[in-house]
C-alpha cells in the first residue's frame, strides 16, 4: 500500500466544513420535529427527520425569541438555515434562522388561534349582530375593482333590484397590505355613511389568496363598523374569520347580492295583491251601499243618496281608468281580472245601467220602481241614458 | 359630486308598511263607504309610487374616493 501524504483530522474536518458550508449557506428543509429541547441557555436543539434520514439542528437564543409557533415533537415544519459543521464532534447540523409549521398547517394554526381569541372577546356573539335593512336603497361594496366578484354582484343587482345604488370602494383583496386596505375601506365607508349596509368580499382562490379575510385587522374593522356588514368571501366551502364577525355570512359574492335585496318581481307581485285586495274590498263596500239604497228605493229619500252614489261611482271610475294606465305595466298578468272588475264596477253605474236598455220612470213625487206605485193617468218623465221624454201613464196591464 | 351624507331612510319600507295597514283596515270589515274610498285612493296612490320605484331600471354604480383632505367623492363607474 502506497503511503500518500496524510492530513490531520482537524484538516480534513476543516475542508469538509468549508465545502459543506459554502455549498449550503441557506437551505429550506422540510421534516418532522423530534427531540425538541429548549436548553436553559435559551438555545433550541432538535432533530429533523423523515422516513429515510435525520439531521440535527440548533437555533440560537436570539432567534428562538422570534418564533411565532409553539414547537413540539411530531410537528411537521420547514426550517430555514445554514448547514454547519461542528468540528469537536465531527457532526454537521442545520443552524436554523427560522422554523415554521409547514404550509397549510401553519395557516390553519393561525386561523384557529385568532378564532379562539376573538371568540373569547365576544366578537362573534349573536347579540352583536346588526339587523340588515329590509329595503336598502344604497349598498357599499368593498372588493377588487377588477375581480369577478364585483361583476357578479352588479349582475345580480341589475336583475333583482336595479333601483338600488351601489357605492364601490375598490381595494386589493390579496397580497401584502390587502388586509390593511380592506380594514381602512371599512372605516372609510362608515365615515362616508351614505349607504345602508356594506358587502365586503372577493371571489374564490387558494387559502393564501383569501388570507386577508383571516387577518385580525379586518376582523376588528368589521366589528367596529356602525353599518351592518355582509361577508362574501370565496366559495361556499371557504370560511374566514371575517365570516364569523360579519353580521351576515354569504357563501359567495353572488349570494350576498341575492341576500341583501328582495327580487322586485316578487315585490311587484305583493303590491299587485295588495292593490287587488284594496279594490275588491272597496267594491264590496260599494255594493253593500248600493244594496242599502235599493232598500230605500221608492221612498222620497232616494234621489239624494243616489246622487251621492253616483259621485262615488264616478270616483271609482276615475280611479279605474288611472289605474289601468299606471298599473298596466306591472300587473300585466292581472289584467284580465282587472278588466273584469272594472267591467263589474262600471256596470253598477246608473248611467251604464240605462245604456243596457233600462229606464227610470220619474213622477212628480219620485221615482216609480213598482207597477203598483203608479197612479193611473199621472204624468211622468222617462229617463234614458241620453235624455228624457215626457210620458202619460195609462192603466196597469 | 361630493359630500358626506347619510343614507336615505327607507321611504319604500314606510310606504309598503302604510299599504299593508290600508289593506288590513279594508279587510277588517266595518269601514264606511267614505272611509273605504279614502283608503282606496290612498292605497292606489301608494302602490303606484312603490311600483314606479321598483320599475326604475337605471342602475347607479358609483366609485367612492377620498382625497388627501379626507373628503369623499362619488364618481360614476362604468358598468364592468
Amino acid at each position: 500500500m502506497e503511503e500518500q501524504t496524510a492530513v490531520s483530522v482537524t484538516e480534513i474536518t476543516r475542508q469538509i466544513k468549508q465545502s459543506l458550508e459554502t455549498r449550503y449557506p441557506r437551505v429550506w428543509v422540510q421534516g418532522e420535529l423530534s427531540n425538541v429541547k429548549f436548553h436553559t441557555s435559551g438555545h433550541l436543539y432538535f432533530t429533523l427527520k423523515d422516513e429515510g434520514a435525520q439531521i440535527s439542528g440548533v437555533m440560537w437564543r436570539s432567534r428562538v425569541q422570534t418564533l411565532r409557533s409553539q414547537l413540539q415533537d411530531g410537528m411537521k415544519v420547514t426550517v430555514r438555515g445554514a448547514i454547519t459543521v461542528y468540528p469537536p464532534r465531527g457532526a454537521y447540523q442545520i443552524d436554523a434562522e427560522h422554523i415554521q409549521p409547514s404550509g397549510l398547517g401553519e395557516l390553519q394554526a393561525r386561523f384557529e388561534a385568532l378564532k379562539r381569541k376573538l371568540a373569547a372577546e365576544g366578537l362573534f356573539d349573536t347579540a352583536r349582530k346588526r339587523v340588515l335593512p329590509e329595503f336598502p336603497e344604497s349598498i357599499g361594496i368593498i372588493t377588487s375593482e377588477t375581480g369577478a366578484a364585483l361583476h357578479d354582484m352588479i349582475t345580480v343587482f341589475a336583475r333583482r333590484m336595479p333601483s338600488v345604488e351601489l357605492v364601490v370602494l375598490p381595494v386589493r383583496v390579496q397580497g401584502t397590505g390587502a388586509a390593511k386596505e380592506i380594514a381602512a375601506a371599512l372605516a372609510d365607508m362608515n365615515a362616508f355613511g351614505g349607504v345602508n349596509l356594506i358587502i365586503v368580499g372577493r371571489g374564490g382562490g387558494s387559502l393564501e389568496d383569501l388570507w386577508a379575510f383571516n387577518e385580525e385587522e379586518v376582523a376588528r374593522a368589521i366589528a367596529a363598523s356602525r353599518l351592518p356588514v355582509v361577508s362574501a368571501v370565496g366559495h361556499e366551502v371557504d370560511v374566514t374569520i371575517a365570516d364569523f364577525v360579519a353580521d351576515l355570512r354569504a357563501p359567495t359574492p353572488t349570494a350576498a347580492a341575492e341576500l341583501v335585496v328582495r327580487d322586485r318581481r316578487e315585490l311587484l307581485e305583493v303590491l299587485a295583491n295588495m292593490w287587488y285586495t284594496t279594490r275588491r274590498r272597496t267594491e264590496e263596500v260599494l255594493r253593500a251601499e248600493r244594496d242599502h239604497l235599493h232598500q230605500l228605493s221608492g221612498s222620497y229619500a232616494l234621489n239624494r243618496p243616489r246622487d251621492l252614489l253616483r259621485e262615488y261611482l264616478q270616483r271609482m271610475d276615475e280611479h279605474t281608468r288611472a289605474l289601468e294606465v299606471s298599473a298596466g305595466h306591472f300587473l300585466r298578468h292581472r289584467q284580465e281580472s282587472t278588466a273584469t272588475l272594472a267591467g263589474k264596477l262600471s256596470a253598477l253605474h246608473p248611467k251604464n245601467v240605462l245604456k243596457r236598455g233600462f229606464a227610470i220612470v220619474r213622477a212628480r213625487d219620485g221615482v216609480r220602481t213598482r207597477a203598483d206605485e203608479v197612479v193611473e193617468g199621472e204624468s211622468a218623465r222617462i229617463e234614458f241614458h241620453d235624455g228624457s221624454v215626457a210620458a202619460h201613464l195609462e192603466k196597469r196591464l | 359630486m361630493t359630500a358626506k351624507r347619510t343614507a336615505r331612510t327607507s321611504s319604500f319600507e314606510d310606504t309598503l308598511k302604510r299599504l299593508e295597514a290600508i289593506v288590513e283596515s279594508l279587510e277588517g270589515g266595518s269601514v264606511s263607504l267614505d272611509e273605504a274610498l279614502d283608503l282606496y285612493e290612498e292605497g292606489i296612490k301608494l302602490s303606484r309610487e312603490c311600483a314606479e320605484r321598483l320599475r326604475s331600471a337605471e342602475q347607479r354604480i358609483r366609485k367612492l374616493t377620498k382625497d388627501a383632505g379626507g373628503q369623499f367623492a362619488l364618481n360614476d363607474m362604468n358598468n364592468a
